[in-house]
C-alpha cells in the first residue's frame, strides 16, 4: 500500500481487489469487497435487531439510532415521494440508505475496504433504482408514462427534439447518481493515502521531516473527520435522489 | 383544566393533522424539497459538474452506439453531443429552477 522506501505514492493500489476468505473464497472469486457487503448487510440487521430487542419506552443509544434511522427515512419517504403510496417504497429507500452508510463508514476504518468506492457497485445500485422507477412508473400509469418524455406546452415541431433530449436526461440518471457516489468516496481514500504516504515519507527524512509528517498527520486526523460527514451525506442523497425519481414517477409532471 | 395531560400546546386538531401528513394520509403542508442535498458551495459545484458530464456522456454512448449499428460513423456522434450538452442545461434547469414551474 503505502510506497514506503520508494519514493512513489501508490494511491490506487489500495481499490484493488483480491479474494477473502482464504482458499473457499478464492474457489469462488468472493473478494474483499464481497465480504464487506456481508458485514455491512450484517451491521444493519444487528443495528435493527440488537437495536430493538429491548423495546423500552425510553430507548438507550442503540434503540434511539435504530429509531432515528427509521424516523428519518419515513420522514423522507412521506414528503418527498409524498401522497398515500409513499410508505410502500419506505422497505427500499431504507434498505439502500443503510446499506451505502454502512458501506461508506465502514470503510472510514483501517485494514476495511470501501465497496462503495467501486464505480461497478454503484452503477448497479444506481441501475437498480432506475429499473425500479421505471417500473413503477409504467405500472402507475400505463403507456400514459411514456408523456413523461413530453414537456407540456411546447411547439409540435420542436417535439421530437425536446423527447431526445429528455430520454438523454432521464438515462443520465444512471450515471450521475453512480458516479457522485463513487467519486466522492474514492476521492475521499485517495486523499487519505497520499496524506498517509506522506506521514511515512516525511517521518523517515529524519529531524527535518518531523514538523511536516506532524502536519500531515493531522490534515489526515481532519480528513477522517470529514470522510464520517462525506459517508453520511452522500448515503442521504443518494437516498433522498432515489425519492426524488419516485415522486416523479408516481406523479407525472 | 381542559388541557391535554401531556400539557402540550398545539390543539388536538393541529395533532392530528402532523400526524396524518406524516403517515402520508394528507398532502403534506408544504412542496418537496427539491435540493435537500447539502447547500454548500463545493457540493453545488460538484452536482453541477456530475449532472452535465453525466449527460454529456449517455449522448456520446447513445451516438457512437447508433453509429456502430448503422455504420454512419462520425455523424450521429455529432449530433448527439450538442443534444448530450442541452440534456445537462436541462438538468441543471430541473435542480435550480424557481420552484412553482418547475412540477405540479
Amino acid at each position: 500500500m503505502a510506497a514506503e522506501g520508494s519514493n512513489s505514492i501508490d494511491a490506487l493500489g489500495q481499490f484493488q481487489l483480491h479474494s477473502a476468505l482464504g482458499a473457499v473464497g478464492g474457489s469462488v472469486n468472493f473478494t474483499q469487497s464481497n465480504l464487506m457487503m456481508v458485514v455491512a448487510g450484517l451491521g444493519v440487521m444487528g443495528l435493527l435487531w440488537l437495536g430493538m430487542k429491548p423495546r423500552a419506552m425510553v430507548p438507550g443509544r442503540l434503540q434511539s439510532a435504530a429509531e432515528m434511522g427509521y424516523e428519518t427515512i419515513m420522514g423522507m419517504c412521506t414528503e418527498t415521494i409524498g401522497g398515500p403510496k409513499s410508505r410502500k417504497y419506505f422497505p427500499f429507500v431504507f434498505t439502500l440508505f443503510f446499506f451505502i452508510l454502512f458501506g461508506n463508514l465502514l470503510g472510514v476504518f483501517p485494514l476495511f475496504f470501501t465497496f462503495t468506492s467501486h464505480v461497478m457497485v454503484t452503477l448497479a445500485l444506481s441501475l437498480t433504482v432506475f429499473l425500479l422507477v421505471t417500473f413503477v412508473g409504467i405500472k402507475e400509469h400505463g403507456l400514459h408514462w411514456f408523456t413523461y418524455f413530453v414537456p407540456q406546452g411546447i411547439p409540435k415541431a420542436l417535439a421530437p427534439l425536446m423527447v431526445t433530449i429528455e430520454i438523454i436526461s432521464y438515462l443520465s440518471r444512471i450515471i450521475s447518481l453512480s458516479v457522485r457516489l463513487f467519486a466522492n468516496m474514492m476521492a475521499g481514500h485517495v486523499m487519505l493515502e497520499v496524506f498517509g504516504s506522506f506521514i511515512v515519507m516525511l517521518g523517515g527524512l529524519g529531524l527535518l521531516g518531523y514538523f511536516p509528517a506532524a502536519l500531515s498527520l493531522g490534515v489526515n486526523t481532519m480528513l477522517i473527520g470529514f470522510e464520517l460527514l462525506v459517508a453520511t451525506l452522500q448515503a442521504y442523497v443518494f437516498a433522498i435522489l432515489t425519492c426524488i425519481y419516485l415522486h416523479d414517477a408516481v406523479h407525472l409532471h | 383544566m381542559s388541557q391535554d395531560p401531556g400539557g402540550s400546546d398545539p390543539s388536538f386538531e393541529d395533532r392530528l393533522k402532523a400526524a396524518r401528513s406524516k403517515q402520508g394520509l394528507d398532502a403534506p403542508p408544504k412542496p418537496p424539497v427539491q435540493d435537500g442535498l447539502g447547500g454548500s458551495a463545493w457540493g453545488i459545484g460538484a452536482r453541477v459538474g456530475v449532472e452535465l458530464v453525466s449527460a454529456l456522456v449517455v449522448a456520446v454512448a447513445i451516438g457512437y452506439g447508433l453509429d456502430r449499428i448503422f455504420h454512419t460513423t462520425p455523424i450521429l456522434t455529432a449530433v448527439f453531443v450538442p443534444l448530450g450538452g442541452a440534456a445537462g442545461v436541462m438538468n441543471l434547469w430541473r435542480l435550480f429552477a424557481p420552484k412553482q414551474s418547475d412540477r405540479e
